[in-house]
């Protein structure tokens, strides 16, 4: 579903993405994994459609169509999911009011009248029971005042709701405790089908106990520098990043 | 307070200005101009009484020898008087007491307006007085409110069945000679709203009035006066709109409040005249003088306004906290966007011990516009252990335009407590990125993230407008991002 080839990005005139080459099929998921950085979270911003980072050279393609040329609401849209490694906090909008933009916006684009209200409160029990997330989470403010772990359950949330087709996951893993990751990673799990596909930006192996990868990347320095199967999470585990240089 | 998203996300899909339509009607006016004649006629086609008529040729002498205030962050151009003129009403029949008897025409313009003046229709719970150009056209649940002793009426109506208390309270509050656009309004107001809420009765219903301006070069002056005795409450509501018009119309109105011992009025405004265009033609000039008393002790006045509207913005109403232990409250949301200009605020006068107020503005600015907070916040020497509170908050989109905040502070007494704080922030990259990745265009963001913005002061609007009041913000920011 993604083809990724010879990708270069950058900021302010830095050279962040320096020649990226990935293959994304249906139903698979692979691991990103690499020092700090390296440019894993700036990878998918640039998926995601942040304009804030400028492709200077390479292509994407998705189902066939190219990427690049797509705005981020078309991106996300047509199923693309960015789960956010720093989650955004936006006052005074209930998630309630968030989420039903959100959903009904996605309606829109596929020809369907606005979710009715009756329906989209049960969408939202269910998925929140998905998820395990808190109740009283939704009826405050977009992330205002939630501490990490909060933060990153509710991106699982907002992923469950949308049903992406290819979500990445942007240190999901990291500020969460060892109940909440084993709940937020099982949330991933139900959500899996043979039909979509994730990619999973992480630190530590152990996330990859519960979501386990079919390939494991390594970016170093803007370059994808070795892929692997799932033991490679454990070696690198064990062994750091230097050895690869 | 959870308020229904979806259905102004729909409801949002045509950018322009909704009301902008004009009604054809038989309009009855008087010849353009201003001099002691038009004031004269108009009194005369009121029917008033003599002490009316003085009223107004009193105002009238102090206004010519008053300048236009050229104080505020605004610039505005000259106002010809001779163009303007001051009374147009449209034709109906003399009494309206059966809607039967309004005409069809007119019902249908406020209908397109989302006003049903048949009174099963409207909100439950919403009396509405209806005024168009000069006139009041219909007001609707006023047998029902009369049962609890309550008077809602237009003004004209006030004057010729409650003269006593009309004259009792006219101008007491804001005195013909208060400023330009107060002596105006005296000498040459045509209708209006009369709220009297009697001793202990808590008004069972919103009260509101809507406005509309519909002939061409015509101004409006209407005036309100609110009136609540000891230990009564009412809830009141301001609407406005206009057609589109390359030419700028005069909107000068007057609005004054009195509260008794423990009484309380909590007035809100959706202010929503017509803008000019995007390259800042045409639109209404709207200078307002808003002022509460409370003269009670214990006694309240709350000010909610949402303005979107309007070429230029002039409006600080403000509360007189004479009574002890009252409060006053200012809530507002100013949006300006292509040419638009507002100088806005509130005043609040402490001369009773214990008072209490409170400020909290929200400046929205976009395209070329230029926004501005002005305040002031009084304290006398007798007025001991007092407190304010102000937060005013500015939130820019784009950088062409413009936000100022002028907080005047007069404190005479060292018990008081004043403090003041002010924020201004422009809308973020990474908020409106991360509403995209979520399928928003950014339209959609920038009106989710600026209604979120603005919730501490929509919250304070009856529900029924806070949902259309966050429509409006949407709706008047289109096109500013992007
Ligand atoms: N807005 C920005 N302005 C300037 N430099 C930036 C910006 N965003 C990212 N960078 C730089 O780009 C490089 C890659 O950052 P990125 O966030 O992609 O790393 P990462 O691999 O996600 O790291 P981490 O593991 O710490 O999350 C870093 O050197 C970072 O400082
Ligand atoms: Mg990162």
């Amino acid at each position: 579903m993604l083809q990724i080839k010879n990708l270069h990005a950058s900021i302010d005139g830095k050279d962040i993405l320096k020649g990226i080459n990935l293959t994304v099929n249906a139903g698979e998921v692979h691991a990103i994994m690499g020092p700090n950085g390296s440019g894993k979270s700036t990878l998918s911003a640039v998926l995601a459609g942040n304009e804030a980072f400028k492709v200077t050279e390479g292509e994407v393609h998705y189902f066939g169509k190219d990427l690049l040329e797509m705005s981020a609401e078309n991106r996300s849209r047509e199923g693309i999911f960015l789960s956010f490694q720093y989650p955004i906090e936006i006052p005074g909008v209930s998630m309630v009011n968030f989420m039903k933009t959100a959903v009904n916006e996605h309606r829109k684009y596929k020809g369907l009248d606005p979710i009715a209200a009756s329906d989209f409160l049960k969408l939202m029990r269910d998925k929140k029971e998905l998820v395990g997330i808190d109740s009283q989470l939704t009826n405050r403010s977009v992330n205002e005042g939630f501490s990490g772990g909060e933060k990153k359950k509710n991106e699982i949330f907002q992923m469950a709701m949308l049903e992406p087709i290819l979500a990445i996951l942007d240190e999901t893993d990291s500020g969460l405790d060892i109940d909440a990751l084993r709940v937020v990673a099982n949330g991933v799990n139900k959500l899996k089908t043979k039909d979509n596909a994730a990619i999973v930006i992480t630190h530590y192996q152990r996330l990859l106990d519960y979501i386990v990868p079919d390939f494991v990347h390594v970016l170093s320095q803007g370059k994808i520098i070795k892929t692997g199967g799932k033991e490679l999470a454990l070696e690198l585990e064990e062994k750091g990043y230097d050895w690869l240089k | 307070m959870a308020i229904d998203n979806d259905k102004i996300i729909d409801d949002v899909t045509q950018s322009e200005y909704k009301y902008g339509f004009y009604t054809d009607v038989e309009t009855e006016m008087i010849p353009k101009g201003l001099n002691e004649e038009t004031v004269r006629r108009i009194s005369k086609l009121k029917n008033e009484p003599e002490w009316m008529l003085e009223f107004r040729l009193d105002a009238y002498k102090k206004f010519k020898a008053m300048k236009c205030p050229n104080w505020a962050h605004l610039k505005i151009p000259e106002i010809d008087f001779n163009e303007i003129i001051f009374y147009a009403a449209p034709k109906t029949k003399p009494t309206l007491d059966s809607l039967d008897e309004v005409d069809p025409a007119l019902l249908e313009t406020f209908n397109k307006l989302g006003i049903p003046l048949e009174e099963q229709k409207i909100f439950a719970g919403v009396a509405v007085d209806a005024v168009m150009d000069s006139v009041s056209v219909k007001t609707t649940f006023k047998t029902a409110l009369a049962e609890k002793g309550i008077i809602f009426s237009s003004f004209s109506e006030a004057v010729q069945h409650h003269p006593d208390l009309v004259k009792k309270y006219l101008g007491t509050v804001v005195p013909s000679h208060d400023n330009y656009f107060a002596a105006l309004n005296s000498a040459v107001f045509s209708d209006g709203s009369f709220v009297y809420i009697p001793k202990g009765v808590r008004c069972p219903m919103e009260l509101s009035t809507y406005f509309r301006i519909n002939a061409a070069n015509t101004g409006q002056f209407e005036r309100t006066l609110i009136v609540a005795d000891d230990d009564s409450y009412v809830s009141y509501l301001e609407g406005c709109t206009a057609p589109m018009r390359d030419e700028n119309q005069l909107h000068a109105a007057i609005v004054e409040i009195i509260t008794e011992n423990r009484a309380e009025v909590k007035y809100s405004t959706v202010q929503n005249w017509y803008p000019g265009d995007k390259e800042g033609k045409g639109g209404i000039f709207n200078f307002v003088t808003k002022r509460g008393i409370c003269r009670g002790e214990s006694s309240k006045i709350s000010w909610t306004q949402v303005e979107t509207g309007s070429a230029i913005t002039w409006k600080y109403p403000s509360c007189v906290l004479m009574g002890d232990n009252s409060v006053g409250e200012f809530y507002s949301v100013a949006v300006t966007n292509n040419h638009q200009q507002a100088d806005t605020g509130s005043k609040m006068i402490h001369l009773g011990k214990n008072t209490k107020s409170l400020i909290i503005s929200k400046g929205i600015s976009a395209g070329k516009s230029q926004n501005s907070y002005r305040g002031l916040v009084k304290v006398i020497k007798r007025a001991e252990n007092t407190r304010n509170f102000s937060q005013c908050d500015s939130l820019l989109l784009g950088d062409k335009c413009g936000a100022h905040t002028f907080p005047y502070i007069d404190i005479q007494n060292d018990s008081s407590v004043v403090e003041h704080e002010a924020t201004t922030s422009k809308i973020g990259e990474d908020q409106l990125f991360y509403c995209n990745q979520r399928g928003m265009d950014t339209e959609t963001a920038v009106g989710l993230i600026v209604n979120g913005y603005a919730r501490e002061v929509l919250n304070k609007l009856p529900m029924e407008f806070a949902v259309e009041a966050q429509k409006l913000l949407q709706v008047s920011l289109e096109g500013s991002v992007g």
